[in-house]
């Protein structure tokens, strides 16, 4: 098999330019359908019967919590490739996501404890999401405290890695205790709407805003690369060529 | 007894942190030959053996053993004994136990081959008059000489030693020269980094001065 | 095979020659969990409610306070990187480490439970089931710590890192001990939380070794 392409595709200056010829074509797309997604759900869309406008945080928490768990995914997965074929561009993917993947944890935590006040009169019960996305939160802070703690870069690199593969294989374990803790104590869960089946006009903007939710991490990982890739590089000879 | 060892490096390339440590470096030994590593403090010595040893991931390079190319390091370490800066004993065990379980980890065949390898290492040594204190007792030199009596328990081809005349007295250092000309007798490789004269007849002795590799 | 019981049996003489060192993590657990009462109440039938979570806590800090000892000696005086050298498969030298370090920090949190639960009011039917979880979880937290402490050797105040590491990963032996622990007290059967204790500790102890491993060899670079 030819690899050359692998390895073309790993050359840092290589990422470099594709990153930054992507970006736009995330951030733009990303941007219109954030913007059709907010109109539809904060004024197209109807109440909800029970929980009136309160329930349109949703369309802010649920694209966060669903971020918070893709890019811990991603980031494990690109750890993995970096571990399993030493590709160090990999390794500046992973680290990209770490910061990003811990800000939306962080937002679907904020606005899941905003949307609790109304719902049950407190910012803080223990959900079983809320409680899992708080774990994931700490998985993200222990991966970025990790590679902060390490000299090496290679090592950093590495270690990191293994604990973002270690963590991805926990996760799903997590979650089931957490589950099953919660099912056990019954707290209550209003953090799903009334009706079994969403309207149409309340799902579309939600699919909407995961879409863009989706789009814009993407855009913000190609940028946040190109930063790590010249952190890493800033003694390579092609970053003068491709600044000057 | 290791007739057909040899060991060749080439085009060896090693990164430490965002540092060309090692670029381009290579070279041969056969069975009964040792390379004295010299060159200044930075210039790579402790990273040139630690990477041949597998510690350290090489970036690019190929290590052939007994004509071999080696890419899985674990076949390898059941060929080579790595001897540190300080010596890797347990303060809290006799010399003797420290040795016993040193060998021990490296898969012991039956206790009584254990028992007389490790006897046979403590004595060649000199060390059977010191060897049952606690190594926290011992002095740096005794210390010295229980690591170089499990080195020869191990009975391995290829020695890499890091500065292995430091705390050695001048009856030490003999030792030091005895102990690596018998394992080249036997057809080990030794690398040792040093910069004392390690006496050996010189059709035996290769010398490989390390440079500190400039930023390009 | 062998080769995990000279590690072990090594590691047991060495904790035998410094006896004082490997009692800190047991009594740091006595200590946390005695201090509950005056902190909280002494009514027993309260302290009963509270137990569970106290004897689990108290048992998860004990087990990161021991972290910090697993590597840290073998790490200073080079003897972990020969064991990366010994042509032996590291994992299985690491897991005969992490099996002295559970019987000396683990195994007798379990031991002292029993006293620990007379303090805490709870009955003395219970002490079997909480024994049983003690003994299933401490396995797991000890896996889960060596990969932990295999991933910040080498680094400064590592120990407090390996904690933050560790913690969240521990989460669901906290989840699962606990309501063995309740459901004994309560005088239920723990079967089903001691059935998933066990599920994780096979998981652990198949993949720790493994993930120990590669930190170690990350580590001693």
């Amino acid at each position: 098999m030819d690899w050359t392409w692998f390895h073309k595709f790993g050359s840092p200056p290589h990422v470099y330019r594709l990153a930054g010829r992507l970006t736009p074509w995330f951030a733009w797309p990303a941007a219109i359908t954030i913007l059709i997604g907010l109109y539809g759900g904060l004024v197209l869309a109807p109440p909800d019967y029970q929980q009136g406008d309160g329930f349109r945080i949703i369309y802010v928490h649920a694209p966060s919590a669903w971020l918070s768990v893709m890019i811990y995914t991603t980031m494990a997965s690109a750890a993995f490739v970096g571990l399993v074929w030493r590709m160090k561009v990999a390794h500046a993917v992973a680290a990209s996501c770490a910061g990003i993947g811990a800000w939306f944890t962080a937002v679907s935590l904020v606005t899941g404890m905003l949307w609790g006040k109304p719902m049950w009169g407190t910012y803080w019960v223990w959900d079983p999401r809320l409680t899992a996305q708080l774990i994931l939160l700490f998985l993200f802070f222990g991966y970025m405290a990790l590679r902060a703690a390490i000299d090496d870069p290679s090592r950093a690199d590495r270690a990191s890695a293994l604990l973002a593969v270690v963590g991805i294989v926990n996760v799903p374990i997590i979650r089931f205790s957490v589950d099953w803790w919660n099912s056990i104590h019954q707290a209550p869960s209003v953090m799903k709407l009334g009706r079994p089946t969403m309207p149409v006009d309340m799902l579309v903007p939600l699919l909407l805003m995961l879409l863009g939710f989706t789009l814009y991490f993407v855009a913000v990982l190609t940028i946040r690369l190109r930063a790590e890739v010249l952190r890493r590089e800033r003694q390579a000879s092609w970053l003068r060529e491709v600044l000057d | 007894m290791y007739k057909d060892s040899n060991l060749a490096v080439s085009r060896w390339h090693v990164f430490r942190g965002e540092r060309h440590v090692l670029r381009g470096l290579g070279f041969s030994l056969t069975a009964g030959r040792c390379l004295q590593l010299v060159g200044d403090n930075g210039s790579g010595k402790t990273t040139l053996l630690r990477s041949i040893a597998g510690l350290v991931p090489r970036e690019e390079g190929e290590l052939r053993w007994g004509d071999v190319p080696v890419d899985d390091f674990a076949t390898l370490h059941a060929e080579l004994a790595y001897l540190g800066h300080d010596p890797p004993l347990k303060a809290d065990l006799s010399g003797r136990e420290n040795v016993q379980f040193a060998v021990a980890v490296r898969g012991a065949r039956s206790a009584a081959t254990l028992t007389a390898r490790v006897e046979a290492g403590l004595q060649r040594v000199g060390a059977l008059g010191f060897c049952d204190r606690p190594v926290r007792t011992l002095s740096a030199g005794q210390r010295r000489r229980i690591a170089f009596a499990a080195l020869r328990a191990f009975e391995v081809p290829l020695w890499l030693m890091d500065e292995p005349a430091t705390h050695l007295d001048v009856v030490g250092c003999e030792l030091l020269r005895q102990l690596i000309d018998e394992h080249l007798d036997a057809g080990g490789i030794v690398i040792a980094a040093t910069h004392q004269d390690l006496g050996l007849a010189p059709h035996r002795l290769q010398r490989l001065a390390l440079e500190e590799v400039r930023a390009s | 095979m062998s080769v995990v019981f000279t590690i072990l049996q090594r590691d047991l003489l060495l904790a035998w020659r410094r006896t004082a060192q490997v009692l800190q993590p047991l009594a740091f657990f006595i200590v946390v969990t005695l201090l509950f009462p005056l902190g909280y109440t002494p009514e027993l039938a309260q302290l009963r409610q509270i137990a569970p979570g106290v004897l689990w806590v108290a048992a998860l800090l004990a087990s990161m306070l021991a972290l910090e000892s697993l590597f840290r000696d073998d790490a200073a005086d080079g003897t972990l990187e020969q064991f990366v050298l010994s042509g032996q498969p590291l994992a299985a030298l690491l897991f005969g480490k992490t099996v002295a370090h559970w019987l000396l920090t683990g195994l007798p949190l379990a031991v002292v439970a029993p006293l620990i639960g007379v303090a805490l009011g709870v009955p003395s039917a219970a002490m079997p089931g909480i024994i049983c979880a003690l003994c299933l979880g401490t396995v797991s937290l000890s896996l889960i710590g060596a990969i932990g402490a295999g991933l910040t050797l080498g680094v400064r105040r590592g120990g407090v890192l390996a904690s933050l590491l560790t913690l969240p990963l521990a989460v669901p032996v906290l989840v699962f001990g606990a309501r063995a622990t309740e459901l004994s007290i309560a005088g239920g059967s723990p079967a089903g939380a001691l059935y998933l204790l066990a599920a994780l500790m096979v998981l652990g102890l198949t993949l720790a070794p493994l993930a120990a491993a590669a930190a170690v060899r990350i580590g001693v670079e």
